[in-house]
């Protein structure tokens, strides 16, 4: 079963990054790329990437049927998503294993639907 | 139950004969879905091999049977009764479902007979999952394994009923569509799970003990199917210290119970109860599990409340209580798991032996974390008014009328507060 597993970070978190270096910023990761290496070794990772700033994010949405283009995410929020993996697993408990063991700060798991 | 047909009893003489007949067989009725819907719960699930389906039948053959038997008589194989219910209502569900002859054939072919231990055991976990909120596993644990109604349960919690069955669906739901599995955890998961069932069925109890007394007319003690559940657990998963210690800790609390309240249903502290009514049977038992539980060398939070206890069941008086001893146990338990409703208990404990200013000091240190606490704002009160400040005792104690919602607790406070 898939389930998306979305990082959470804060901005404050994300803007302190944009002022790093590369090693910088690769020390403060913590052990997130270790992460993804242990659990694509062991085949449980579909996908996932590290998204770039909120600073960077647009919005799309229609508006009397038209589309609207807005700067930043659509949910107004101190936290937001630094980057998701796509898991392929046998069961919920796996894939919560897997968010307890995320170095990097919060995790929300999320089922995928079954089709 | 005792505590139901003694009040029917006291409260409506004339026909108190048949209400005593009615809650006999209520406390009969109670008693097999006790033992049964667990049972049939796992038999359903291993069946169905969907947990929120099987759920639901086992639900409506226990609604059935609360139809049924107070009228024709419990029958004489009441599990078979609830597992032939449950199969038919299982065949009505299904005939939507793509393996629908496959499940049918099993359904004809199983027996609750068939249920291991380990199943049940998976249940418990599983209603207990931490995925889930706790309110929600209370619920999912007090239906599918002791077997109450969703309407027992929403009385018991003073919540309406549409909104607990809402809980009880979602929380089903999720262990469905997020696929959390039906199993046992194992390992390193082992603990904090346990814990998780231990606080579930800790709730449980605090929440029927609490309110014993000041729920007439309900039909099962929530006090009692969590100290049956808990033993259920100790005999799925011998020798846990934890769970002995958590039963220690509900005898101990049970063993007092015909004294917390008086004749007119008012609430009595411990300090003015009359030790003549603790059931010495229970406390024996509940020391006899606890020295099992330490047997084993290893503490933990249970044991030492459940040590505390015993302490207390032990002192012939308030007055020859060990306060030392308790203020150790309080001491060993904030090493555990350092709490600041554990240091409250711990002050109070400690007024004893260093005098009350000296515990009020400790309670305000606790103003920030505990300020919508009930019980910190009384504990404060009575240590306010123990060094002569009455002024501040009213105050404090207003605040935690404001606070409570047990409505024995509210009624003692407003007696000290000369409203009573």
């Amino acid at each position: 079963m898939k389930f998306v597993l979305l990082f959470v970070g804060t901005r404050d978190d994300q803007d302190r990054w944009d002022q790093m270096t590369p090693e910088q910023i690769q020390a403060s990761m913590g052990g997130a790329g270790d992460w993804f290496e242990r659990f694509s070794r062991e085949g449980k990772i579909a996908g996932g990437e590290q998204l770039q700033s909120y600073r960077t994010v647009t919005t799309v949405r229609a508006e009397n049927g038209k589309p609207v283009v807005t700067d930043g995410p659509f949910i107004e929020s101190k936290e937001v998503i630094g980057g998701f993996a796509l898991v392929n697993v046998k069961d919920y408990d796996e894939a919560l294993e897997m968010a307890k063991s995320w170095p990097a700060g919060p995790v929300e798991i999320w089922p995928a639907v079954e089709r | 139950m005792a505590r139901g047909s003694g009040r029917d009893l006291a409260g409506r003489g004339t026909i108190g004969g048949l209400d005593q007949a009615r809650s006999e067989t209520d406390a009969a009725v109670a008693a097999v879905f006790r033992e049964e819907a667990g049972r049939l719960t796992s038999a359903m699930v291993r069946i169905l091999g969907n947990f929120d389906v099987a759920e639901e039948v086992v639900q409506d053959s226990l609604v059935a049977a609360l139809d049924r038997w107070p009228q024709q008589g419990i029958p004489d194989n009441p599990a078979a009764w609830l597992m032939t219910t449950a199969r038919r209502k299982a065949i009505d569900l299904l005939r939507r479902d793509r393996k629908w002859a496959e499940k049918v054939a099993l359904l004809e072919r199983s027996s609750v007979a068939e249920t291991e231990s380990e199943d049940r055991l998976r249940l418990i976990f599983t209603c207990c999952h931490p995925a889930l909120a706790q309110d929600a596993q209370v619920a999912l644990t007090l239906r599918a394994v002791a077997g109450f109604t969703t309407s027992e349960i929403a009385a018991a919690f003073l919540v309406a009923e549409p909104a607990m069955a809402q809980r009880i669906v979602r929380a089903k739901r999720k262990i469905v569509a997020a696929n959390i599995p039906y199993r046992i955890p194992e390992g390193d998961e082992l603990p904090p799970r346990l814990d998780a069932v231990l606080a579930v069925l800790y709730l449980m109890f605090n929440e029927g003990y609490l309110s014993r007394g000041s729920q007439p007319g309900m039909r099962r003690d929530l006090a009692e199917d969590a100290l049956w559940l808990c033993r259920l657990l100790d005999s799925l998963m011998p020798a846990q210290p934890e769970v002995l210690g958590l039963i220690a800790l509900m005898r101990l609390n049970l063993a007092r119970s015909a004294a917390r309240f008086d004749a007119s249903g008012e609430l009595v502290l411990l300090v003015d109860q009359d030790r003549g009514l603790w059931d010495a049977r229970q406390i024996a038992d509940g020391v006899a599990t606890l020295e099992r539980a330490a047997a084993q060398g290893r503490p933990g939070p249970y044991q030492l409340q459940a040590a505390i206890a015993a302490v207390h069941a032990e002192a012939r008086s308030w007055e020859q209580t060990d306060w030392h001893q308790i203020v150790l146990l309080y001491d060993a338990l904030l090493g555990l798991n350092d709490s600041p409703v554990v240091r409250l208990n711990r002050a109070v404990a400690l007024s004893h032996v260093a005098g009350p200013q000296v515990a009020l000091g400790e309670v305000n240190d606790l103003s920030m974390a505990l300020a919508d606490y009930h019980l910190f704002h009384s504990t404060r009160a009575e240590l306010l008014d123990q060094i002569g400040e009455e002024a501040q005792a009213r105050q404090a104690r207003l605040r935690a009328l404001e606070l409570s919602q047990n409505p024995a607790e509210r009624a003692l406070l407003e007696k000290k507060l000369g409203r009573g």
